[in-house]
């Protein structure tokens, strides 16, 4: 059956795939068109079939969409790499999916993929480890949800042979898994705010931080980064308490989101009408914080400096609503993990440690001292 | 796969009494058995690796927080009545177990007693203010929801709990039959499904159940103290979601305040897909089941051929609905 | 008097007032002695009296807001009356709540029925006092005797000669007059004195009423006496043996149907005629 498949295009699975799911259909309908007395007991066979109909549908349009997927898919000796993201819906774990998806077509490789059904939904990532172990995965590339409840899982796959490479976020401790590729979010969070503190010189800044949320890591990395790169606080890469620092006048989480971003800023005005500097944990919240700002009539008066680098962001970048970003790069993260597995599958050679995927400071206003790249090499190189 | 075994011999055997019987239970029994057949037929021809011992057992021991879960949810929408607040509880008791356990140093089986109570507490809260306050289920279970969120959060400080004592996660544990590898965590939630099936079927605390769900006033006539019945049936889901956030914690090896967020609705969907019907009084908890194993298999199988995951959630919906129209079909007929 | 019925819930049992009706002493079950209820400004019984007799079917009648149904519900304990008293064999009693009124063998069939509709026909018989098995399972256990309460419903159906063969079938998919079946079944299985019936008819066609009516005279003709609440003067004429007409509040006459005629009954009742007219049967 696996051989069969393994012909993408030819009639032969094709035909496969519908007719078998659909002949169980038909069975059903036959047992629903047989003669009845009773007007009352037909309905329910009716019913049944009415059920059985579109589940097989839907179940048949799944493999259709498994078929696309795992076009280049083909005999057991084939490798399987999974890749698990925190959500299905956040365009950069869309993003990311895409560069592994690129890189599994070209060399080759079966992908799954999986989500969480929300950003820590740990039980859901958990569910998707087993279950690519059990559908024979030589290795996982994941973006954990958190950070400490999934190691459990994560042992579990590693002592059946699976290679577990997490990416973007790292496990706590970070030992739990094979390696980590990810971007350094608190060299990113240097980076904006070493710009900031070129743009604004000497002047007295009164600062505004848009937040995650409490307790990812994410968030209180680049947040750290920032405060340290602009010389507010002293604080290192390894601190797990967000700092803070005189000059921040408001702190607010926003979870990432444009509209909670908006609402911060307002609340963060309204605190302190002042505030000329906007550190934001991504775009979508520097977005918000925008909008918000420019309704204050301040558009020209707050520096917003954030973190991400998708396209969305850097056109803002270029618009002149963000000063600055540092841009990372999610399919460079999953694209080298696809590589991993697969050399792993291969001759066994597994990556260690930490493999920093980089990030760049993009803007159009650059600052003397400090490097950077313009909105073009942004845009070329963008996510989302 | 045992299950559905009983559940086609239920079906023989009702078959075989008169000929009015035929309808309703046949239908919320038939239907989940064909959709659960229908989707391990198509997973089995469509992958190697899925009709084997150790997948099955894989897809029981993904199933069994929701399914016990949905097995006190059964219990309160049988009353006419709806639980937003278990993912919620099940939470609060994850984190107080592991809690008092590991930062407070107690006793692991004090700390699992402690949960427990907590949980039931919780349960017997839902069900005092439904039943004396008569407020509706609903508003009940959304207020917990978020107390029950709020006391995890606050409790945990935000921080997952690892390093967890042997004992919390003894559930969690395997034995071997032959080759394939089954946790005692699914086998809890067979026996607590066994055991509700019982309750429910086979005595009259169970035909009380019923009976308050499908006609309150009725049952009232009847002698049946109604509000006792439903106060005891939301204890006893409360108790049920303690069991579940143990078996949570013996799975995930952590305790984690992030958990559960959406497993209110997703027993919903495993009562429902079950053919329990959500106007009360018309059901049963073996439908559950095969209601929480359809929703695994599918994500599973789903898994196992290389979709998306999406696609699970996708399907899951059609059911729903379907399920959903097919009791309001036999409701209207049967007017 | 009926020693046959072997299997009624132990509570019905104990209540501690004479077993049986005819014990001799005198040939009234059922009395009450000038029972008051008010509601604020509104008086819904006004020292009302009532009898029935060992083996007879007694219909209440009367106009909307003559308080038949505060009488009734005083008898089946639903309401709790502000005055007066209520004898049963003689003896005064005083019901809370309708398992009072049951633990006195004064059984009830609603109008609504107090059915569960999607339960089958035995456990809708035997709800609220199901029978347990022997021994541990159900002493402890509480398990249910379902063949039991399947073959004893059976029993009460072929000997009430209602033709429901399968006692598993849901309420739900009978017919109107099978689910009264259902419900007179289980009230004159329960039952030790009387059985009250609110309105058996008043959802049901020609043909099922016919059937009810018989009912109700099987069930008389076993030795039950049946309240009969009805509107339907016909039915009330076809089956009484005697007829109470409440009017405003009390009993305004009580008359034999052999021995009247509708219009006078009508008269009666709407207060056309004083009480004067035909004289109070066997008072």
């Amino acid at each position: 059956m696996s051989d069969k498949i393994a012909m993408p295009g030819s009639v032969g699975p094709d035909g496969d795939r519908s007719t078998v799911p659909l002949g169980a259909a038909t069975a059903v309908i036959e047992v629903a068109r047989r003669p009845r007395r009773r007007p009352v007991r037909g309905w329910w066979r009716r019913s049944a079939a009415l059920l059985v109909l579109p589940t097989a549908a839907a179940l048949v349009l799944s493999a259709c969409g498994s078929s696309s997927d795992g076009s280049a898919s083909g005999g057991t000796d084939q490798a399987v790499v999974g890749l698990i993201t925190k959500t299905d819906t956040n365009p950069f774990f869309v993003k990311m999916k895409e560069g592994a998806e690129k890189a599994a077509t070209a060399k080759g490789v079966k992908l799954l993929t999986a989500a969480g059904k929300f950003d820590g939904d740990n039980a859901g990532q958990v569910t998707a480890i087993e279950n690519m172990v059990a559908s024979g995965a030589r290795g996982i590339l994941i973006t954990p949800s958190d950070t400490k409840a999934i190691i459990p899982a994560i042992a579990k796959a590693r002592a059946k042979g699976v290679l577990v490479i997490a990416l973007d976020s790292p496990t706590d401790p970070q030992s739990a898994v094979d390696a980590l590729f990810a971007t350094d979010n608190f060299q990113a969070g240097v980076l904006i705010g070493e710009y900031a503190k070129g743009l604004t010189g000497g002047k007295s800044v009164k600062i505004a931080m848009l937040d995650l949320a409490p307790g990812i890591a994410v968030g209180t990395l680049r947040h750290n980064g920032f405060l340290s790169g602009f010389g507010a606080a002293e604080v290192s890469g390894t601190a797990s308490e967000p700092a803070s620092a005189a000059s921040v006048v408001c702190s607010q989480d926003t979870q990432g989101d444009q509209a909670k971003g908006q609402a911060a800023m307002e609340t963060c005005l309204q605190k302190d009408p002042g505030i000329n500097l906007v550190y934001t944990i991504n775009e979508p919240a520097a977005l918000g914080a925008y909008t918000a700002i420019a309704a204050a009539g301040k558009e020209n008066d707050v520096t917003i400096v954030s973190v991400d680098g998708g396209c969305t962001g850097v056109e803002a970048v270029k618009d002149g609503k963000i000063a600055a970003t540092s841009q990372q790069y999610p399919l460079k993260m999953a694209q080298r993990g696809v590589d991993a597995v697969l050399s792993y599958a291969t001759d066994g050679t597994k990556p260690s440690g930490y493999v920093d995927t980089g990030v760049t400071l993009i803007t159009d206003k650059p600052v003397a001292g400090i490097d950077s790249e313009n909105v073009e090499f942004g845009l070329d190189n963008c996510w989302g | 796969m045992a299950s559905t075994k009983a559940a086609g011999a239920e079906i023989k055997l009702r078959n075989s009494v008169g000929s009015f019987a035929k309808n309703a239970p046949d239908l919320a029994t038939l239907g989940p058995v064909i959709a659960l057949v229908l989707a391990g037929l198509f997973f089995s021809i469509k992958s190697d690796r899925f009709l084997t011992g150790g997948n099955f057992s894989l897809i029981l021991q993904q199933v069994m927080v929701v399914g016990t879960l949905a097995i006190g949810q059964t219990l309160i929408i049988l009353t006419a009545g709806i639980d937003l607040s278990n993912g919620a509880i099940m939470a609060l008791g994850n984190i107080l177990i592991t809690k008092l356990a590991v930062d407070a140093g107690l006793n692991p089986f004090l700390a699992i007693g402690l949960g427990l109570l907590a949980c039931t507490a919780f349960g017997l809260l839902n069900g005092g203010l439904v039943t004396t306050i008569r407020l509706p289920p609903f508003i009940v279970t959304l207020g917990t929801l978020n107390i029950a969120f709020a006391l995890t959060h606050i409790y945990s400080n935000e921080e997952t709990i690892s390093d967890l004592p042997a004992a919390l996660t003894y559930l969690g544990k395997t034995f071997n039959v032959g080759q394939t590898e089954i946790t005692y965590g699914s086998l809890l939630m067979i026996a607590l499904f066994g055991i509700a099936w019982c309750i429910l079927t086979q005595t009259s605390a169970g035909r009380h159940i019923y009976a308050v769900g499908d006609n309150p006033e009725g049952a009232r006539l009847t002698g049946i103290r109604t509000r006792r019945v439903v106060l005891t049936v939301y204890a006893v889901a409360g108790f049920i979601y303690g069991i579940a956030s143990l078996l949570l914690v013996s799975r995930t090896g952590v305790g984690d305040p992030n958990a559960g967020q959406t497993d209110n609705l997703d027993s919903i969907t495993a009562v429902v897909l079950g053919g329990t019907s959500l106007f009360g009084g018309r059901g049963s908890v073996a439908g559950t089941l095969l209601g929480a194993l359809i929703v695994g298999v599918i994500r599973n199988g789903l898994q196992l051929i290389g979709t998306k995951s999406i696609y699970q959630v996708l399907i899951t919906g059609i059911l729903v609905i379907l399920a959903v129209a097919i009791d309001q079909l036999a409701r209207r007929r049967k007017a | 008097m009926r020693g046959t019925m072997d299997y009624r819930a132990p509570q019905t049992i104990d209540s501690g007032a004479p077993q049986t009706a005819d014990s001799g002493r005198k040939d009234i079950v059922l009395e009450a002695r000038g029972l008051v209820k008010r509601y604020g400004q509104v008086t819904c019984l006004d020292g009302c009296d009532f009898d029935l007799r060992v083996g007879e079917v007694l219909a209440v009648i009367g106009d909307n807001g003559a308080g038949k149904s505060s009488l009734i519900k005083a008898l089946s304990g639903a309401l709790i009356p502000d005055e007066g008293q209520i004898l049963v064999d003689g003896e005064p009693v005083r019901f809370h709540n309708p398992t009072d009124a049951r633990r006195y063998g004064i059984e009830t069939v609603y109008q609504d029925l107090a059915v569960a509709p999607a339960l089958d026909i035995a456990t809708n018989m035997f709800l609220g006092r199901e029978l347990r098995r022997k021994g541990p399972l159900g002493r402890y256990l509480r398990i249910l005797d379902k063949p039991a309460m399947k073959h004893q419903a059976e029993q009460e159906m072929s000997k009430l000669k209602i033709g429901l063969r399968s006692m598993t079938s849901p309420v739900e998919n009978l017919s109107g007059g099978q689910r009264q079946g259902v419900a007179v079944a289980r009230a004159a299985a329960f039952a030790q004195r009387l059985v009250i019936m609110d309105e058996p008819t008043a959802a049901l066609g020609v043909r099922e009423t016919g059937q009810v009516l018989d009912l109700i005279r099987r069930i008389r003709d076993r030795g039950l006496p049946v309240i009969l609440i009805s509107h339907n003067m016909p039915n009330v004429f076809e089956v009484a043996d005697r007829i109470h007409i409440q009017r405003l509040g009390r009993r305004a006459a009580v008359v034999l149907p052999t021995e009247c005629t509708m219009p006078e009954v009508v008269a009666i009742m709407t207060g056309a005629t004083s009480t004067g007219g035909p004289a109070p049967a066997g008072a």
